[in-house]
């Protein structure tokens, strides 16, 4: 994989996001700066794609307050206009919040936690069933991983052997109250949970595209695949970098230009 | 009422390979189990874990399949109700939950097993279609109905038991999805009811026939979308209405013909007979628990 396009590009989304948080009070702008690496190496590296450029795999952005990240790169790969995405939460417009089934690009509604991992599961199964060779992506948040119905659904896709799903563990440590790993310590290691419960899971750097790569690369079949990637909330602007408010605020104009100096000094 | 949903659904789902269900923990009886034989791999069950069972069908079904969620009515729709909402109703899903021992059918096994009110909770879902078969023959041809035609979305489908007695055979009209059913008509008394308390209906029919009345049975099958315009002619067409249903008075058939005799100025006697709103802690048979919430024919001033 060519890792300094995906940095340019992943450099370009994360000032994308900024431009749409001016045009609207965007929520959520941290928890999917968190997952644009993730989000970028499935829609350009992993996801196949047919002859006319049509997307083969699957992909559900389980956590839905992530899918900023998502709306971009549908509008990179010309599967959203950039109009669509100018009206982002306004009432001529088409794009929530929450992704919403029916819209372009997108294959389940979710918002709520605790739900993509299970419709996941469903497709999997569904596409084993009718012998398609197609693989499903998640990107699940780790406070979806507290969800009962995540570990229902962890158990029944390692029952039923789907090694045609892929999920992505955006381990950004926050949920919208406060860090994860102080007030749940129980819940870490998360990997040594999933090697219990039948799947191949391995700790990955999740702003590195190239490292996440390889792991995808080197994955065995007969079992669902996790990757516990190591993420930053807020990623590559200082001051919304693990700062809990960023989960729902969005930049003033200072803010904002203060955001795009410091994304351009990474690009350095 | 089991065991013909299971014929029916082996039947159906040896030839269409978009059928499948999904069972959460309850052993397959009759052709279920032949059905769980046969075609392994479309007999998935996910253990005592039903979110997973919905989730899963929803899935499945944005695949393409047509599948059935079956469980005790309590676990299909309560414990799972946000993935009936969001998963199947939100996306307008053709998934099948089947909701067996509907009301208080599990006579004995207390209140966490009574679906007292899942007509309420489902009817209450944007976009959910309800179906509540009277006997075996209604069964079938409602089950046949969610494998082949549904095309709007999820539908619960409320069961009762093994055993029911048939009382369409001889219906004066069919069995349409969406509209009520007189299996008879008079002009001067009508019941109506849905699910097994309509052989409770017909009882009552035959108290109101010995007064030399005019008496109409009308199955009311589709508890969602209801058919409002053949219930207001029902209201306008009988001097007396009475209601009876296996479910709390709140969120049932009787509160919505309620409603809609308001809405259309009926002017009939209008009777209605449910379950208390309330948990009894009764046990025993079917009937002891329908007696002990008041719902015994002889109780009732007809």
């Amino acid at each position: 994989m060519d890792v300094g396009a995906a940095q340019k590009r992943c450099l370009q989304y994360r000032r994308r996001i900024l431009e749409i948080s001016q045009t609207v009070t965007a929520l959520h702008v941290a928890p999917a700066f968190s997952c644009i690496e993730i989000t970028d190496l499935i829609y350009h590296e992993l996801i196949r794609k047919d002859a006319k450029g049509k997307l083969i795999d699957s992909f559900i952005m389980s956590k839905g307050h992530g899918c900023l990240i998502q709306y971009v790169i549908l509008e990179a790969l010309g599967i959203l206009s950039r109009q669509q995405l100018s009206e982002y939460c306004k009432p001529t417009g088409i794009l929530g919040a929450h992704p919403d089934y029916g819209i372009p690009g997108i294959e389940a509604a979710t918002g709520s936690l605790g739900h993509g991992l299970g419709i996941a599961c469903g497709m999997a199964y569904a596409d084993k069933l009718q012998n398609i060779d197609r693989i499903t992506y998640v990107v699940l948040s780790d406070g979806e991983l507290q969800e009962g119905s995540t570990w229902e659904a962890i158990m029944m896709a390692a029952n039923l052997q789907l090694d045609n799903l892929i999920v992505f563990l955006d381990l950004n440590d926050f949920g919208g109250l406060a860090r994860m790993s102080e007030g749940h310590p129980a819940f870490y290691p998360v990997i040594d949970k999933l090697h219990a419960f039948g799947w191949q899971a391995y700790a990955a750097e999740g702003h590195s595209s190239l490292a996440m790569y390889k792991i995808v690369q080197n994955k065995k079949m007969g079992s669902p695949t996790l990757l516990a990637c190591n993420t930053i909330k807020g990623k590559g602007v200082s001051y919304m970098e693990a700062v809990p408010i960023w989960h729902y605020r969005s930049p003033n104009s200072q803010e904002y230009a203060q955001a795009l100096q410091e994304l351009s000094e990474l690009a350095l | 009422m089991r065991n013909t949903f299971a014929d029916t659904f082996y039947e159906l789902a040896k030839k269409d390979s978009r059928l499948a269900v999904v069972v959460a923990d309850i052993s397959p009886a009759g052709s279920i189990a032949k059905f769980r034989q046969d075609f392994p791999s479309r007999f998935i069950n996910t253990g005592v874990a039903e979110q997973i069972m919905i989730g899963m069908c929803a899935g499945m079904a944005l695949r393409g399949m047509r599948p059935f969620a079956y469980t005790i009515a309590t676990f299909a729709l309560y414990r799972p109700f946000e993935f009936i909402r969001d998963d199947l109703a939100y996306h307008a899903l053709p998934v099948t939950v089947v909701g067996i021992g509907g009301g208080v059918t599990y006579s004995t096994l207390g209140g966490t097993h009574h679906a007292m009110e899942d007509i309420a909770v489902a009817t209450s879902i944007p976009g959910m279609t309800v179906i509540a078969p009277a006997d075996p023959l209604e069964v079938k041809t409602a089950t046949t109905w969610c494998a082949n035609e549904n095309k709007d979305g999820p539908v619960y489908l409320r069961l009762a038991k093994a055993g029911e007695p048939i009382l369409s055979a001889n219906a004066i009209e069919p069995f349409t999805v969406g509209l009520i059913r007189y299996l008879q008509r008079g002009n001067q008394v009508c019941v109506i009811s849905y699910g097994s308390m309509l052989a409770k209906g017909a009882s009552l029919v035959k108290e109101f026939e010995a007064q030399n009345l005019s008496v109409s049975l009308v199955s009311c099958h589709t508890l969602k979308p209801l058919d409002v315009t053949g219930i207001v002619k029902l209201l306008h067409s009988h001097n007396k209405v009475v209601v009876i249903e296996e479910h709390v008075p709140q969120g049932g058939l009787g509160a919505k013909i309620k409603e809609i005799a308001w809405d259309c100025k009926a002017t009939c006697e209008l009777l209605t007979y449910s379950l208390q709103d309330k948990f009894i802690h009764v046990y025993g048979s079917h009937e002891d628990l329908l007696c002990a919430h008041g719902l015994k024919i002889d109780g009732m001033p007809v």
